[in-house]
């Protein structure tokens, strides 16, 4: 997963986490795995209740997962998933 | 953005943290005549609460810091701001099944110093956290939350936040908390919760002096004399002098407006306070566009306008609930932040005021302390 850089400071400057997961691969299964292996970094996407902030887009490929199927949507194998700010804020 | 790194005061300087909405900044002085401005702080996030906390032979910086990105947090540093932490793993946070996700830190609150491990937090939507780690790890007041009036407690225009937080500074269990809206609740026992809101009117809702629901702006109160309260409601200013089990409006005659948001009791007198009256609720500002700070020293019978140093034509401010405060010296300190960016001091118990800074961002808390 690529990380937005203010996220990166919580994963040793590290600009793309590499995630080994069993497929098939969801966007919900990408953000367990982060939350998991980088707590600071799954808090600051998806709040105590699991549901992702507000301001926080999390793309498959080129797409908006939120135009998708959410935390159902599909990754297919090789698709780099990307954690981007939403132009709010600051 | 260059970052300002660690705080540089000395033992005995005293320290005002200013939560703006755009980071955390700070003033230092040693003589309160002279001030050296440092910050910001997580530029770009909101910071509603900090505290410099100096119990127990720390100096601790806590700051309640939301971004609009990456959400809440409590951060720590034990070495003036050089750097920082966060609770890990991050226990400032409802627990699994209780259908709510803190959205903002409205307030960090020390209590006493026999306890200097006890620190308290009070969250968006309206909820206590109490730390007995001097604020590393935090869990939820279940008490507080599972209170049967919580579900129809509603949001102000500030959303539905826990925004003070009164410990016994003896160190018993009694504490008191205020809601907007939802009014001031108090625990005698450390366990069970109850309103306390006799006598404070709410014209906003059906029933003149309901049980609860009051739109409590802000409530404090003298450390040697923790039973007497000085509160500022939506509607009115108020003294209760049993800890919340009765309420007695005050000022209703003398201020220019009973509506504002903060309300300071003065440390060094417990018949002293301060309030700064806004117009109305409808026009949010100072009246006749003059910043005036009113001040009472028999209680809340009369209170006495303070104006020297402060703007006094086409001062149309804003004073958020938490962005004025008073120090522990003598004179006493007091420390006012506007909506929008300015600073002002007074070093001799508000009969005269000084600008410390201005075009600051929004200031949305201002607090202070002695580095000890």
């Amino acid at each position: 997963m690529r990380l937005a850089a203010a996220l990166q400071e919580h994963a040793g400057r590290a600009p793309v986490l590499e995630l080994d997961l069993a497929p098939p691969v969801t966007v919900g299964a990408v953000l367990d795995a982060v939350a998991t292996n980088h707590p600071a970094i799954g808090r600051r996407l998806r709040d105590e209740g699991g549901t992702l902030r507000r301001h926080v887009n999390v793309f498959v490929g080129p797409d908006n997962a939120r135009d998708l199927q959410g935390a159902d949507t599909v990754v297919g194998e090789g698709v780099e998933v990307a954690v981007l700010p939403a132009i709010s804020g600051g | 953005m260059v970052d300002p790194g660690r705080l540089e005061a000395s033992a005995g300087d005293v320290v005002v943290l200013v939560g703006t909405a755009k980071g955390l900044f700070t003033l230092t002085s040693s003589d309160r005549r002279r001030w050296n401005l440092n910050g910001p702080w997580f530029p770009g996030e909101e910071i509603y609460a900090a505290v410099l906390d100096c119990r127990g032979g720390r100096a601790r910086l806590l700051a309640g810091a939301t971004s609009s990105h990456w959400g809440p947090s409590i951060y720590r540093s034990d070495d003036l701001g050089g750097s920082w932490e966060e609770p890990e793993p991050q226990t400032l946070a409802f627990p699994e099944g209780a259908g709510a996700a803190v959205d903002r830190v409205w307030q960090i609150q020390p209590a006493g110093e026999t306890e200097p491990d006890l620190v308290f937090a009070g969250v968006e939507p309206a909820a206590l956290f109490r730390s007995d780690d001097a604020g590393e790890s935090f869990r939820l007041d279940e008490n507080l939350w599972n209170h049967e009036h919580r579900p129809q407690w509603q949001p102000g225009g500030g959303g539905l936040c826990l925004h003070t937080i009164l410990p016994d500074p003896t160190g018993g269990p009694r504490l008191g908390v205020a809601v907007s809206a939802a009014g001031f609740y108090r625990t005698l026992d450390g366990v069970s919760w109850e309103a306390a809101n006799a006598g404070i009117r709410a014209p906003f809702l059906p029933e003149p002096t309901p049980k609860f629901g009051q739109c409590v702006h802000k409530v404090d109160r003298h450390p040697s004399e923790p039973e007497t309260l000085f509160l500022q409601h939506h509607w009115g200013v108020y003294r209760s002098s049993d800890f919340g089990g009765s309420w007695d409006e005050i000022g209703a005659e003398s201020l220019p407006s009973t509506f504002g948001f903060p309300i300071v009791a003065d440390p060094n007198d417990p018949g002293t306070a301060y309030v700064v009256p806004l117009t109305s609720d409808m026009f949010r500002c100072t009246p006749d566009g003059r910043l005036r700070v009113y001040r009472t020293t028999d209680g809340g019978d009369s209170w006495q306008a303070l104006a020297d140093g402060l703007p006094q034509e086409n001062a149309f401010l804003t004073v958020l609930r938490d962005s004025f405060t008073a120090d522990t010296s003598d004179p006493t300190g007091l420390y006012l932040g506007t909506r929008t960016g300015d600073l002002f001091a007074s070093a001799d118990a508000g009969d005269s005021w000084q600008e410390l800074a201005r075009h600051l961002p929004p200031v949305l808390c201002v607090k202070t302390a002695v580095l000890r």
